[in-house]
């Protein structure tokens, strides 16, 4: 176990370092960068989506005012830099941030870009727009509690105005989540024929066949991109589709598609494939229906929370390359995490015997125990990477008296079931956009936020959040985001069960990627990609 | 017989009329709609947005008014847009289709070409070498998933060519698409040709056990005559029949198999789009499927007669 954790590591570095290596090469221009997709993308729309099904391809079409570094591993408010904005700025209160932006940049479609259209995507984004303008669906609402509005100054400079400080609204706009959007193009536009400012242009999505993009000849960025077009084929079955990259049919895989044992396959067949580990900041976690009876008793919640034996899930999932955390990414990969020493003080983690012990206590004095055991139904998506940990999970129940039966819900109708609450206890997996509290608190623990999907609120945390999310001081904000980590575990809010860890794989001759270490979101701009070929 | 296929012609009116009425209803059943869907990867559902979403798609309309909007569009040649890419549904199955016809008939081209002559050897040859390897042959046909059998075809492909044929952008030329389309082909059509060879034999069989073939015999009529004239003229019927219903049953072969050799054709499309209760989608599809289906049959029933000259409709 400890020496899989050292090679993960080992991975991780090497991907860390995959980069300066492969910029010390001359760079090639040309070529179509081919990758494989796992599914046709729900649209064209960034803004409409939370799945990296549309994130990755369409993540070239556009700028952000920010990004994180497309040659840093481990996206932070360290590796932030420029994009659309030149420069930026706090006020003394630090409540309003202002960029100034580039000039002489324009839309594909020839139109110049202006302050007005960062005020149009964020007006968008707080549903402040006429009917026809407004997203159809807005799944990052959350990310902007705190935006109080935006307001432009002439064409070059726009400003961000926020309720209270937040250092990390930054980290926000540095998202792969947070392009700016052209005022003149409507959203039906922008889900079917998106029109950006990116290193891409969008070509064509044929529903199950491919999507494709072409280099931006007057991209803004002089010498960028390096590639004359990328292809990214659908393939839906991925026994085919990592076949297909074996043979050297693609460049790439999609992103973090191939799980570890599958990773071993491809090693095996293809020796010379890249294939760096690397933590995807999904979760796997417990949802408990808090409203139907009998896990509105939190003793109930308490004693499921301490049943769960996390190390027999990575072992079995992921031959132990998962990893073991709170809520938030654990380190190396992520940055704010609880540590080992603190999360062995967490209620719920450590001595997997004793915990047991304590929860068969709870459930006794819940009026259960070895005579009157409670039947229950564990929903899930009808997807391997759900169905699999479920059935684990099914296991551990029985240890404190919960005979659970698996049912699994079709994987289109799987958030309308939550959402819904049709179900008692749920297996289900979350990622996160950007490996900050600010996103991670208040997307999925906030009280009445859209994808809380258990209910949970607690006011003193909410408090926290808020909290946490203004101070200045970063390594003391850490601190503070520890101790709501571990408050969230105790309150059974959404027990993480263990923290993904996949690989995306790519040809030796691909160069200039870096896999990121704490999102799947964020690193897929591909315009310092090249092919050494 | 102009009157016999007038009949079927007008049961076939009315069976697409009952088919439309039970696909637009089973689609309704289904828990779940676009809307449901399509907040699915968004990651939440916004009752507010959803009720919006679905004005702007039609679904808060009473049912018979959406069955009546559907079935008014069709008859006048509009089959609406897919939920999904907001594209003409015309636009969506019409280059799919001929994919999927061309893998079909291909697979059926392959199964008759192995069945039936394969049928024919194993009744001849019965209890030889040659009938036991034609039953292994039929046997693995049945047992094996086509999707396994598919899977097991690239894998030896990738391990032995360094090569995987899969369509990956549309081929150039006949021959390139061929090419592409013959794998998915075998593997379809093993299953189909293993049916065609056991009915074959059985069918076979029966036949040259009968009184006339033994008259041929001791006329002296050479075993080519007999077999291929005498008896296999006579054995065909019931094997045309299942000709006939493999083809309509093809289509859940294909599923697979055009998931498994990534083949962007009409089958995958439908799950799919089922999956995203993609309503006009399905709905034409289905429609146009249960024409075939309707088609082939009536088809394969006027076979009969040329086939067999005792058959006479009226």
């Amino acid at each position: 176990m400890t020496m899989l954790k050292a090679k993960t590591r080992l991975a991780m570095a090497a991907a860390m370092l995959a980069i300066p290596l492969g910029g010390a090469l001359a760079m090639k221009d040309g070529g179509t960068l081919k990758i494989y997709h796992r599914g046709t993308p729900p649209s064209g729309s960034i803004h409409e989506e939370a799945t990296n099904s549309t994130v990755s391809p369409y993540m070239g079409v556009f700028n952000n005012l920010v990004m994180f570094d497309q040659q840093v591993a481990q996206n932070s408010l360290e590796s932030i830099v420029p994009d659309l904005a030149t420069d930026w700025s706090w006020d003394e209160s630090k409540t309003k941030l202002t960029f100034n932006l580039r000039s002489g940049v324009n839309w594909h479609d020839g139109k110049p870009f202006t302050a007005a259209d960062v005020v149009c995507t964020w007006k968008q984004l707080l549903g402040d727009v006429p009917r026809k303008m407004k997203l159809r669906k807005n799944p990052r609402k959350s990310w902007y509690w705190n935006l109080k509005g935006v307001e432009a100054s002439g064409d070059n400079q726009v400003s961000f105005a926020l309720g209270q400080p937040q250092p990390a609204f930054l980290a926000l706009l540095a998202s792969g989540y947070s392009p700016v959007y052209p005022c003149h193009v409507d959203p039906k536009t922008m889900r079917t024929n998106p029109v950006g400012t990116g290193p891409f242009k969008f070509v064509e999505l044929k529903q199950n066949e491919h999507v494709k993009f072409v280099k931006n000849e007057n991209y803004w960025k002089p010498g960028k991109p390096h590639l004359d077009a990328i292809d990214w084929t659908i393939i839906r079955s991925r026994s085919t589709r990592v076949l297909a990259f074996i043979a050297g049919e693609f460049d790439m895989t999609y992103n973090t598609d191939v799980t570890v044992p599958l990773r071993k396959d491809v090693l095996q067949q293809k020796p010379d494939a890249i294939c760096p580990l690397v933590p995807t900041n999904v979760s796997t976690n417990l949802i408990v229906n808090r409203d139907a009876p009998p896990f509105n008793d939190e003793r109930i919640r308490r004693a499921m929370g301490l049943s769960l034996d996390r190390q027999a899930f990575v072992d079995i999932i992921s031959e132990g390359n998962n990893f073991i955390g709170g809520a938030m990414l654990p380190p190396p990969g992520g940055v704010w995490g609880l540590p080992p020493e603190e999360l062995a003080t967490t209620q719920g983690y450590g001595d997997v015997a004793a915990n047991r012990e304590k929860a068969r206590e709870l459930m006794k004095q819940a009026g259960f125990g070895p005579d009157n055991r409670v039947k229950v139904t564990v929903s899930t998506r009808n997807i391997a990477i759900y169905r699999d940990p479920a059935v684990i999970l099914i296991d551990h129940l029985k240890e404190i008296y919960i005979d659970a039966e698996l049912k699994v819900i079709e994987t289109s109708n799987w958030h309308a079931t939550v959402a819904k609450k049709d179900y008692q206890v749920g297996l289900n997996l979350t990622g996160v956009g950007v490996d900050d509290p600010d996103v991670n608190f208040f997307e999925n623990y906030a009280c009445g936020s859209q994808r809380n999907y258990t209910g949970y609120c607690n006011k003193e945390l909410q408090t926290l959040f808020e909290k946490q999310s203004s101070m200045a001081d970063q390594e003391a904000r850490k601190k503070l985001v520890w101790q709501i980590d571990q408050k969230l575990q105790e309150d059974v809010a959404r027990p993480i069960i263990y923290h993904g860890n996949n690989a995306t794989c790519w040809q030796p001759y691909v160069k200039g990627y870096v896999s990121m270490t704490n999102s799947v979101y964020n690193g897929w701009r591909l315009e310092d990609v090249w092919l050494d070929k | 017989m102009t009157s016999y296929i007038i009949r079927r012609l007008l049961l076939m009116a009315l069976t697409l009329v009952g088919m439309s009425i039970i696909i637009f209803i089973m689609l309704r059943l289904v828990p779940g709609n676009i809307a449901d869907i399509l907040f699915d990867s968004a990651g939440f559902i916004d009752p507010q947005e959803k009720a919006l979403l679905e004005e702007e798609l039609g679904l808060h309309l009473p049912l018979w008014k959406q069955y009546w909007d559907w079935i008014y569009g069709l008859v006048q040649g509009d089959l609406g847009f897919s939920y999904v890419s907001e594209l003409p549904t015309v636009d969506e199955l019409g280059p799919r289709i001929p994919i999927t016809a061309k893998l079909a008939g291909l697979s059926l081209f392959f199964a008759v070409l192995i069945g039936l002559p394969l049928g024919v050897i194993s009744a001849v040859k019965q209890n030889t070498w040659a009938d036991y390897v034609v039953r292994i042959i039929s046997l693995s046909g049945l047992s094996l998933p086509s999707f396994w059998l598919g899977l097991l075809i690239l894998t030896a492909f990738v391990a032995w060519a360094g090569y995987i044929p899969i369509y990956t952008s549309a081929p150039e030329t006949w021959y390139d698409e061929l090419a592409l389309l013959i794998t998915p082909a075998i593997a379809v059509g093993f299953r189909a040709s293993a049916i065609i060879m056991r009915l074959t034999r059985s069918s076979m069989l029966e036949v040259m056990r009968q009184d006339y073939v033994r008259t041929a015999r001791s006329k002296g009529a050479s075993e080519n005559v007999i077999n291929y004239k005498h008896a296999l003229r006579n054995a065909i019927l019931p094997v045309t029949t299942i000709i006939g219903i493999e083809a309509a049953f093809l289509i859940g072969g294909l599923i697979v198999t055009e998931t498994v050799f990534n083949i962007p054709g009409v089958a995958r499309f439908l799950v799919e789009a089922i999956q995203w209760r993609d309503y006009p989608i399905v709905q034409n599809l289905v429609m146009l499927i249960a024409l075939i289906v309707v088609v082939v049959n009536l088809m394969v029933d006027l076979l009969y007669a040329v086939l067999d000259p005792r058959i006479r409709y009226s």
